[in-house]
């Protein structure tokens, strides 16, 4: 029996969502905010409750550099990865103005990223948005045939939010430096599941978010590359902290959780990995025989633990509902204000209908085999019943080909 | 999505889910909405000859809004002669089941769904 299930809440599998913080992470994090702990600034220079703060998130600096193998001056502490994006992203398009305005991103980048961009735009940049392929990855060849004598950077995310598909940074990389772009990475999905590696990836900016890998909200860094030397705006003004690229008192247990949380990371990401990817494994071949169902992108480069699925002839929104037992998420347009379905799915290719009736499953440290049996049995349930009282799934049934039919919109 | 009680109840327990024999004389088939805004509905309804609507089924591809307000909609049309089934205003079904304001749609849709079963079975007739 799962624990879920002894406390009666829905099994949480919606880690790309965000994580809870692991215990360990927030003992650290404890001893950081009363009086007898390390409460101090870490830029009061004058007493030893300022040294001591500073200690601590020093140390952190290094262990978030050694999770990306880079040094420990590259990091730079922000309030998480959209904060990042938008440094990463304005910081670079203003201080390159003069060499160009172009920059290249692709569709199904978080909206940080996107609507940085748009912000850009107004502001007289151009940008490119790439399509990524049915498999929603955007490919080097992609990148290179985008850039123009006036681009001054690469926006291109490691892993997606929506699918968890993972993009070949290394080679996007190697692109960007070979035509002399800058190239920014979101790593807000992949900081601490997948390996990162600074000093052989040619990187130059990477976005990473503590509540994504076990450490508290409200906490991220921008990896700022020092050789060849990336030069940023900054968005944020006042005390000159962070080398004057992000000002604002440091959150000493915010960023002793963030690197704490690296740390452990660090030294499970390998075991962790193999782990989460034969759970994924296990329910996927636990569903699969129902009739209609399809993954949404990429099957071999994804995040271990998330799988993004459809289910033809039933609607994700009621899905959702007959699901109250699992804390997931859908790309449905109903569970969103907008009606409108997944940005991500529809720059996949995949018709309304099949972004409408998709669901995102993704697993993380505290998920058992317990959870995902019981996520595929209630999945199972449900499906069948909602195709029961699916009008589509008897049409389908008797051999009727929906796109033949002339359906009143509205 | 805050549901109210009667939506969940519909949602969970839909009332005369089924098909009728849409090729039968006395049964009028409305099929409305479309796969892409995500819901279908497709309601059918069987008129005895004082034009009363004696039995009604539905099936619906949708959210659960869609899914209640077309099973409320069975309830609510048995028994009903075929100008007042006509007549049912979608404002009715979003008020009965309490719907948020960005489901009204789905009660929209629950009314379009009437008014085709019956527009369906009056051509049959000739009507």
């Amino acid at each position: 029996m799962g624990k879920a299930e002894v406390l009666n809440v829905p099994v949480y599998l919606d880690y790309l969502s965000t994580t809870p913080v692991d215990p360990r992470v927030a003992e650290a994090m404890i001893q950081c905010l009363s009086m007898d702990g390390v409460f101090g600034n870490p830029a009061s220079r004058s007493h030893q409750y300022g040294w001591k703060a500073e200690e601590a998130t020093e140390n952190a600096r290094g262990q978030v550099a050694e999770l990306l193998n880079a040094d420990p001056r590259e990091i730079v502490w922000t309030s998480g990865a959209t904060e990042s994006d938008n440094l990463a992203i304005k910081g670079v398009a203003h201080f390159y103005q003069r060499k160009g305005k172009h920059i290249i991103t692709s569709k199904i980048e978080h909206k940080a990223v996107l609507d940085t961009c748009r912000q850009l735009e107004r502001e007289g940049y151009e940008v490119t948005y790439l399509e990524p392929n049915s498999d929603g990855l955007t490919t080097p060849e992609m990148i290179s045939d985008a850039i123009r004598e006036d681009t001054t950077l690469v926006s291109v995310m490691h892993a997606n939010n929506e699918i968890g598909v993972v993009n070949d940074i290394a080679g996007i990389g190697e692109v960007c430096r070979a035509r002399g772009v800058i190239y920014h990475v979101d790593a807000a999905q992949s900081t601490g599941k997948l390996p990162l590696d600074m000093d052989a990836m040619k990187v130059d900016l990477l976005s990473i978010s503590a509540h994504k890998m076990y450490g508290p909200k409200g906490i991220g860094a921008l990896y700022v590359r020092r050789k060849p030397r990336v030069r940023l705006e900054a968005q944020m003004h006042g005390g000159g902290h962070e080398r004057g690229m992000r000002s604002g008192t440091l959150a000493t247990h915010q960023i002793v959780g963030l690197g704490e949380a690296a740390r452990i990371a660090n030294e499970e990401m390998q075991v962790e990995g193999e782990r989460l990817k034969a759970l994924r494994q296990h329910f996927w071949s636990s569903i699969n025989d129902i009739p209609e169902v399809h993954i949404n992108g990429s099957r071999d480069h994804r995040l271990p633990g998330a799988l993004n699925v459809s289910f033809a002839f039933v609607e994700g929104e009621s899905l959702l509902m007959s699901l109250k037992d699992l804390a997931i998420s859908s790309g449905s347009a109903c569970t969103s204000a907008s009606l409108e379905p997944s940005y991500v799915l529809r720059a996949l290719g995949l018709n309304d209908e099949m972004a409408h009736s998709s669901l995102r499953f993704s697993f993380g440290r505290f998920t058992t085999q317990d959870d995902v049996d019981q996520a595929a049995k209630s999945v199972r349930h449900a499906v069948e019943k909602l195709r029961e009282l699916s009008p589509l799934w008897d049409m389908y049934q008797d051999g009727i080909d929906l796109d033949t039919i002339e359906w009143s919109a509205h | 999505m805050a549901y109210s009680e009667k939506v969940i109840d519909h949602y969970e327990n839909p009332r005369n889910v089924g098909k009728l024999d849409a090729d039968s004389d006395n049964v009028g088939t409305g099929m409305v909405g479309a796969p892409a805004c995500g819901d279908v509905m497709r309601l059918q309804i069987q008129v005895n000859d004082e034009g009363v609507i004696e039995d009604a089924k539905f099936k619906t591809y949708g959210c659960g809004s869609a899914i209640a307000s077309s099973s409320l909609l069975t309830e609510w049309v048995k028994g009903k002669k075929l100008d007042e089934a006509a007549a049912i205003k979608n404002t009715e079904i979003a008020q009965e089941l309490a719907l948020p304001p960005v489901k009204i749609h789905c009660s929209v849709l629950a009314e379009d769904a009437i008014k085709a079963a019956v527009k369906n079975f009056r051509e049959k007739r000739g009507e």
